[in-house]
């Protein structure tokens, strides 16, 4: 192959002269017959040997029981163990993935070490198709026009461009069909009288069952309520999506810790106060809470609220404090809710201002 | 039968089955009442061990009588050295004591597990002396967290109140997690059931209480069975990261995956060996 490189195509009065390309080197293997049936030799044993991995594949696959584990020291009861994997899994990924690993290195050392690798140089052709081409396509697009007749009757294009438009509607319809609005629901399923129970077990809380520090993940006790069949009262999606919006979080701190707001001083039971566990920000479960320094913190975006204080952001991309809702003790001594919260549950969005003015007004009437 | 009708009216009798009447009452008294006297006796030697340790080893922080040292913080409230231990009771002693947590190495944003200071004896004096001063928890029993004879219903259902109420900070699958100003959960791999049991109860530095009224001890048995089985399943995957989650995960692909790929691709694009031979 020549060095010299033909240079009628660049353009005029090229101010750097091309340098073309440097004289030939050749490997060792270009050179030494010895260096090149060693080569050869190599990458051969790499396919043979991932040609073998691929065999052993295959006997792991049927003969390595799934309950024989590899790699256990130390004892799992200890939890200092380390490894136990299953060894089926790892004989399989061994092989498979060392059979690739070696077919892949295989390829590149035959195309680097024994392929030849002369350089070539390909000039880059004009990107524009050849004027005859050109006039010829033209004149196929002009003739399905005017045989068409789509410029001689405006009539029919312009009622298909409304019924291609009209298209949309359907779409648009079903789209607003996939959930309810995100706006406007401004109620949970706490009211007035709800007990407050204890998450996973439903048993509802006295006072005196909380120490101070303590943390309970708590729910309205409507979702365990049964009708008189014996079924849950709500139950499926519409419970998701209730508990969605009403779970809680009762803490207990000493009295004295609290810095209640005006007109919440009376929401709580002996330090025992009830926040929200969705996170005002993207509505994350928060339950993360620093009992000593009554910090509750989302563990999405690090928003953390102080609970001694109203709930207030101190941290993080929240931006509105944490719904709280107003406690009180039934006639038999259990926690109960004294209304719905006062403040929206849920993720912020555009319209949530007008809303709560609304959901304010709401609580006003009822005061 | 007959030889004792025949008799039922002797002057003795009455007295005779007096006597049985009152053996059968102070016998049976005896193997079912709890012996509240005995242990009393035994453990005021302890106690005051038990005081004579807190003297040495405690009292610099929480106080001659355990009551706390107080201090004025920067904001002007009330700062704590060392939290008063009036009604902790032997729980929290055994948890941070038995964990090494307690004593304290130095002031830092958490006291660390280490190794243990106390000899088993000397901590069961302390813990004995922390419960006199006041009604607390106390320790759990060895059937108390037995978890070995939980179910599967039951590791279900301690799942479920691991996920509710720990998972937040500890991970779903108790591989711990961050918390602000240096703090931590701790790992809960290795940690002693007991330890669990009184971690739940006492509510150690920031972590909340779960008191036996809202999480009964059946419940708290549950969540340490989910814990000790969750851990103990066999890792089929290979290596785990040590199940912190999608974050570990990612800096494993971005800087090994990727960082062995841009070798391969640099290997791929490297000049080979050339001679000067032809």
């Amino acid at each position: 192959m020549s060095n010299e490189v033909e240079t009628t195509n660049s353009p005029v009065g090229d101010p750097i002269k091309d340098p073309g390309l440097g004289e030939h080197q050749y490997r060792p293997q270009d050179v030494d017959a010895n260096q090149e049936r060693r080569t050869e030799r190599q990458i051969a044993t790499m396919f043979g040997v991932a040609t073998l991995l691929l065999i052993g594949f295959c006997v792991a696959y049927f003969s390595i029981g799934s309950d024989v584990r590899v790699f256990a020291f130390g004892d799992p009861a200890d939890g200092d163990a380390f490894g136990g994997w299953s060894a089926q899994n790892f004989f399989l990924g061994l092989t498979l993935g060392t059979a690739l690993l070696l077919i892949g290195i295989g390829i590149i050392q035959w195309a680097k070490k024994l392929m030849g690798d002369h350089e070539i140089v390909e000039l880059r052709h004009p990107a524009k198709s050849s004027d005859d081409d050109r006039s010829a396509v033209l004149e196929d697009i002009s003739a399905g026009v005017n045989e068409s007749g789509i410029a001689r009757r405006p009539l029919i294009r312009n009622s298909l461009l409304g019924a291609v438009a009209a298209l949309g509607l359907p779409a648009i319809v079903m789209l607003r069909d996939l959930g309810p609005l995100p706006y406007g629901h401004t109620n949970t399923v706490w009211k007035k009288g709800m007990r407050v129970v204890n998450d996973v077990s439903g048993t509802p809380i006295k006072p005196g069952d909380l120490s101070v520090g303590e943390l309970v993940n708590a729910e309205p006790a409507i979702f365990f309520e049964e009708d008189e069949e014996g079924h849950p009262v709500i139950h499926g999606t519409a419970l998701m999506q209730a508990k969605a919006k009403a779970a809680v979080i009762v803490v207990r701190m000493r009295p004295e810790d609290i810095t209640a707001a005006k007109g919440r001083e009376n929401w709580g039971v002996d330090g025992i106060l009830c926040f929200s566990k969705i996170c005002t920000h993207v509505g994350c479960p928060i339950s993360l809470w620093e009992q000593q320094t009554h910090h509750l913190l989302c563990p999405c975006h690090q928003s953390t609220f102080d609970l001694a204080n109203n709930g207030t952001v101190i941290f993080g991309p929240a931006y509105r404090p944490l719904p709280q809702l107003p406690l009180a003790v039934d006639s038999e001594g259990f926690l109960i809710a004294v209304s719905d919260f006062p403040d929206i549950v849920t993720p912020s969005y555009p319209e949530l201002a007008r809303d709560q003015k609304k959901l304010n007004e709401k609580f006003g009437g009822d005061a | 039968m007959r030889k004792l009708s025949t008799h039922r009216r002797h002057p003795l009798a009455g007295l005779l089955l007096l006597a049985v009447g009152l053996l059968l009452t102070g016998g049976l008294y005896s193997a079912v009442a709890p012996e509240p006297a005995k242990a009393e006796a035994s453990s005021v030697s302890q106690i005051e061990a038990g005081r004579q340790l807190f003297l040495v080893g405690c009292a610099s922080c929480h106080g001659l009588n355990a009551e706390g040292i107080t201090t004025v913080g920067k904001d002007g409230k009330a700062g704590n050295y060392g939290p008063s231990l009036i009604g902790v009771g032997a729980a929290a002693v055994g948890f941070q004591m038995e964990t090494g947590r307690m004593p304290m190495a130095q002031t830092a944003p958490q006291a660390l597990r280490k190794d243990v200071e106390y000899t088993q004896e000397e901590i069961d004096q302390i813990a004995t002396y922390v419960a006199s001063l006041a009604p607390g928890p106390a320790r759990p029993s060895a059937e108390d967290v037995d978890w070995t004879k939980v179910g599967k219903k039951g590791i279900s259902e301690g799942g479920e109140f691991f996920r509710t109420n720990c998972t937040a900070c500890h991970n779903s699958v108790g591989a711990g997690g961050a918390l602000p100003s240096g703090r931590f959960a701790p790992s809960l791999k290795g940690v002693a059931p007991a330890h669990i049991y009184e971690a739940m109860v006492t509510g150690p530095q920031q972590m909340p209480v779960f008191s036996d009224e809202l999480m009964t001890p059946e419940e708290k048995l549950n969540v340490i069975a989910y814990i000790k089985t969750v851990q103990q399943q066999g890792n089929d995957g290979g290596i785990g990261g040590g199940g912190l989650g999608p974050v570990v995960d990612g800096l494993f692909v971005w800087f090994i995956g990727i960082g062995v790929l841009t070798g391969f691709a640099v290997w791929i694009g490297m000049h080979g060996t050339r001679t000067k031979k032809r």
